[in-house]
């Protein structure tokens, strides 16, 4: 077999760079998610079954299957989810991304975002805000009516204002967030503003009640991580372009369902390549240890796939405040994950270095080879369902997940040499 | 050869450890150090498998070359 890394690599990255995500609408998961089903629950990070999943993602599910009308009681709930009427599947398997716990099913509204090059389509929920909610495992009745009132109100006037607003470019929105602060992972302050600028004046076009519409811009206003869940399905797009390149080792998915770290790579058709999720490091809010920090998850490493989030710390000094470390740290941060990557972004900008294009295109050889590891930050769940957020910090992946990677790519391309 | 270096003015260039080259420029040696480390880490497993890439990658150059 004659394939040329290198070529390969450049293709990815090229594919990356040509896409272009753009935010077409808002629809019901059933129908508009590939795949979805009434008894498919969708989760953050490789495949995992009832059994081997983490409290918060336990939480979340019971919570769903309340939600979808399916159980009445959480204890209905458990007992469904550990039966086989109810199937599991990783959201990256089903074109979409979960943050956290990432549950999602039939009846949630899911963003619907577009590449403007070939027509794909990519998806995610509406970020929920903080506090008690359905992506860190929580399913009280409070959960449950916010997540209806998101599919009743919130869902609706969005759907309704996107075709009244400007076409709004997510690629050149995350842009233009990181020249504001943003790194688009656990920074969304910037992006989240600029979003309601497109679509508030849109908003109060629609025809809803003043009262509902005025929710809906306080809600968004309210959450500084609103724009997440556009930015994790526009990686997600991103990085989609680069499936599967024939040889190419540049990895295409980082994600984590709270047990197991799981990563993908574009010459490895939809293997996946899993280790033990690692405990966070970081601050941890007041009251809290780090014997209450679930294991990493979520699929919001989907961001730092594709360049940003930990990769772009050096945009985003504001950041240490919140995951630790110190505004030196997260320039070198951004500095070392040159070393692992093949090219840098066209779109994505770092101000404080020249304006330098982020690291871009996780090379499995060079992780390897380097013993470097990719940087991630992220948010920390409690290891109990519905307790929520206890801190946000940083992470890196299982050197496992890129070992085996490397080993079924010999296997696969080179194994007699 | 050896005569040769002493008496003269040292220039280091240093690999791996950067505290030796600290200590040569606190005495005013002049210094360039170089981060390095070893390919996999050391690990053995991975350092062959990457040989097996890179032996494969030299065939396919080769091959392109020769057409």
């Amino acid at each position: 077999m004659l394939i040329d890394i290198q070529q390969a690599n450049a293709s990815a990255v090229a594919a990356i760079q040509a896409t272009q995500p753009i935010l077409k609408g808002i629809g019901t998961a059933i129908d508009v998610v590939p795949g979805m089903k009434k008894n498919l629950v969708l989760h953050a990070g490789p495949p995992i079954k009832w059994g081997a999943m983490s409290g918060p993602l336990r939480g979340a599910v019971i919570g769903a299957l309340i939600y979808e009308g399916l159980a009445k009681t959480p204890e209905e709930a458990e007992k469904l989810a550990a039966s086989d009427k109810v199937e599991y599947a990783p959201w990256h398997e089903h074109d979409g991304v979960g943050p956290m716990a990432g549950v999602g099913t039939a009846s949630m509204p899911v963003w619907i975002l577009e590449n403007k090059t070939n027509g794909s389509k990519t998806f995610c929920t509406l970020n929920e805000g903080l506090g008690k909610v359905l992506r860190y495992g929580a399913y009280s009745e409070e959960v449950i009516v916010r997540l209806k009132w998101i599919e009743t109100v919130l869902a609706p006037i969005l759907k309704a204002a996107i075709p009244l607003a400007p076409e709004i470019n997510l690629k050149n929105m995350i842009a233009q967030a990181l020249q504001m602060g943003d790194e688009v992972h656990n920074r969304n302050k910037a992006a989240t503003s600029l979003l309601i600028r497109e679509l508030a004046p849109a908003v109060v076009k629609t025809d809803f009640p003043t009262a509902d519409k005025a929710k809906v811009l306080e809600f968004m206003h309210s959450n500084d991580h609103f724009f997440l869940n556009l930015s994790m399905p526009a990686c997600k797009m991103m990085l989609q372009a680069a499936e599967w390149i024939e040889g190419s080792t540049i990895v295409t998915t980082m994600c984590r369902n709270g047990t197991e770290f799981g990563i993908r790579v574009a010459g490895l058709k939809d293997r996946w390549f899993t280790g033990p999720a690692l405990i966070v490091k970081g601050l941890l809010f007041p009251g809290f240890s780090e014997e209450d920090c679930n294991p990493d998850i979520g699929d919001s490493a989907i961001t730092e796939t594709c360049g940003l989030g930990g990769f772009s710390m050096a945009a985003a000094p504001a950041i240490v405040k919140f995951v630790g470390g110190t505004v030196n740290d997260a320039m070198n941060f951004t500095r070392k994950m040159y070393e692992i990557t093949d090219g840098e972004s066209q779109a994505f900008q770092i101000p404080t270095m020249e304006f330098r294009g982020s690291p871009l295109g996780i090379n499995l050889l060079k992780v390897c080879e380097k013993n470097i590891l990719p940087q991630i930050n992220t948010g920390i769940a409690h290891k109990k369902a519905g307790v929520g957020q206890v801190g946000a910090g940083l992470v890196n992946p299982p050197m496992k997940c890129f070992e085996d990677a490397l080993e079924a790519y010999v296997e696969k391309y080179c194994k007699d040499e | 050869m050896l005569k040769d270096f002493f008496g003269k003015k040292i220039k280091v260039i240093n690999l791996g450890i950067s505290s030796f080259a600290d200590d040569l420029i606190k005495q005013g040696v002049e210094t360039i150090h170089t981060e390095w480390r070893p390919p996999a880490g050391g690990n053995k497993k991975i350092q062959a498998l990457l040989t097996k890439v890179s032996n494969w990658q030299s065939k396919v150059t080769s091959a392109k070359g020769a057409r």
